[in-house]
């Protein structure tokens, strides 16, 4: 059963994204016009708008990722228990990839919608701070030595703790709202099914991300074990 | 009751030690006098400009310092490995985070006390138009740094490349701090002084300050074992 996980996400979310590629690029109408608050809604993004089914589908799962290295660190400190390191450690690789789209696909978007690289506004913000956080934590893992592990997972904890700060901290909004007005509420009919479709997949990327970098790190435990195992009994030199 | 004499206790050890010796202040101020004059070279001096720029080079130079205070105050304990005699004591670890963080708190209090009114001089800045208020932020931004960063610097004891490590871990975790004390420091320093932003950043910094002293108090314990 756990030997299965991997190859069953990766092929869920390989065929997933296939589907979601077909249908965002020949199925998904094209997007431009004003909505009712006459608000921008993709008159300026025209085809740019496409990337908006990458963007969301990871920034989703980022999100998703930090809350669950998050917890596995809280989880570590109570325990001791590695395999709670293992999780949060992992899920923070993968985040930190995930970031780096978001961020990427993020800029693009920006600049057809507001024709620049780059705006201080709230969401955009908490998003590069939490991902210099993350590879902070990828940071500290690498080259902290024996008690990475522990300085990792505080930095974690404190960086969830600064979360709601940060976002507090910056002013205006003028990113594309979430909730039962945002954009996802408000996709046109031919885009929800795009649109879901790559979140979908998106999550069984993450999961065959993150099953297949906990099983990695395990097998290099017990490789690690079994080799100290073999020099204590003299079989190995 | 005796919480706070173990507190009173640890923060005047360290205190005492640097009273003596006098090498972090010395080598903190000296720094960041530095930067001043850095400063003053690398930026623009005429008086709309400065005004702008003041409160980032302020809270530039308390970042800086207070690194390398924090650094240095933690290696000491490292020298003769008085750290895990520290923790040995039979005194709650609570109390060695706190006397710990108060020490640092004013060592990093006393370079800002040096560096703003350098900064004042130097670049002819209107950073005592009101006194009162910038040292109140001064003071909360100083504790802050101080509380987070002892967690870290603490863990950070037995790792080698702990002076990178330091700031790539403090600064992500310290940039609200450092937006709410540039924000609170350019609204006193404009032309028209707005009050209101400056109190609201004040009040930002008390909940932010309050919110990571917890949690410290919180994982210090699970975070510094040896």
């Amino acid at each position: 059963m756990k030997k299965l996980a991997v190859p069953v996400f990766a092929t869920l979310a390989a065929v997933g994204i296939a589907a979601s590629v077909y249908l965002v690029f020949f199925v998904a109408p094209l997007q431009f016009g004003y909505n009712e608050a006459g608000k921008l809604n993709g008159s300026s993004l025209f085809f740019n708008q496409k990337i908006f089914y990458f963007h969301v589908g990871h920034a989703f799962w980022l999100f998703g990722a930090v809350f669950v290295s998050g917890a596995g660190s809280i989880a570590f400190l109570k325990t001791r228990d590695p395999k709670w390191d293992d999780i949060a450690s992992a899920s923070t690789d993968v985040a930190v990839a995930f970031g780096a789209v978001v961020l990427i696909t993020g800029s693009v978007w920006a600049k057809a919608a507001w024709d620049v690289w780059w705006q201080w506004e709230p969401r955009l913000t908490m998003s590069l701070l939490l991902w210099l956080v993350l590879v902070g934590y990828v940071l500290v893992r690498r080259f902290a030595g024996p008690s990475a592990d522990r300085i990792a997972a505080g930095m974690a904890i404190f960086g969830m703790v600064g979360v709601p700060f940060i976002y507090k901290m910056v002013g205006q909004d003028s990113h594309p709202a979430a909730g039962s007005e945002g954009v996802v509420a408000t996709l046109g009919p031919g885009m929800r099914g795009a649109f879901w479709l790559s979140v979908a997949s998106f999550l069984c990327w993450y999961l065959a991300l993150v099953i297949s970098r906990v099983q990695s790190t395990r097998a290099e435990r017990e490789l690690r074990e079994l080799r100290e195992r073999g020099l204590d009994l003299g079989v190995l030199q | 009751m005796a919480m706070f004499r173990h507190v009173a206790r640890v923060a005047w050890k360290d205190l005492r030690i640097e009273l003596r010796s006098r090498e972090i202040v010395y080598t903190m101020v000296f720094f960041g006098a530095l930067l001043v004059v850095i400063y003053s070279f690398a930026f623009p001096k005429d008086a709309r400009a400065v005004r702008g720029s003041v409160p980032g080079m302020l809270w530039v130079a308390i970042a800086f310092t207070g690194t390398i205070g924090l650094g240095r105050a933690f290696d000491r304990e490292r020298e003769n490995d008085t750290m895990r005699a520290l923790l040995l004591a039979p005194v709650p670890r609570l109390a060695v985070f706190l006397g710990k963080a108060i020490a640092t708190a004013a060592l990093v209090l006393a370079v800002a006390a040096v560096c703003t009114p350098l900064l004042a001089l130097f670049l002819n800045a209107p950073l005592f138009a009101h006194p009162a208020p910038l040292i109140i932020v001064v003071v909360l931004g100083a504790v802050g740094i101080a509380v987070i960063g002892s967690v870290f610097a603490a863990t950070l004891l037995k790792v080698r490349s702990r002076d990178v490590l330091l700031p790539v871990i403090l600064y992500p975790l310290l940039v609200p701090l450092f937006v709410a004390g540039t924000s609170c420091t350019a609204a006193l320093v404009a032309e028209i002084p707005n009050f209101e932003a400056a109190w609201y950043w004040i009040q930002f910094l008390g909940i932010y300050d309050a919110a990571f002293l917890v949690l410290s108090i919180w994982v210090f314990e699970s975070l510094v074992i040896e």
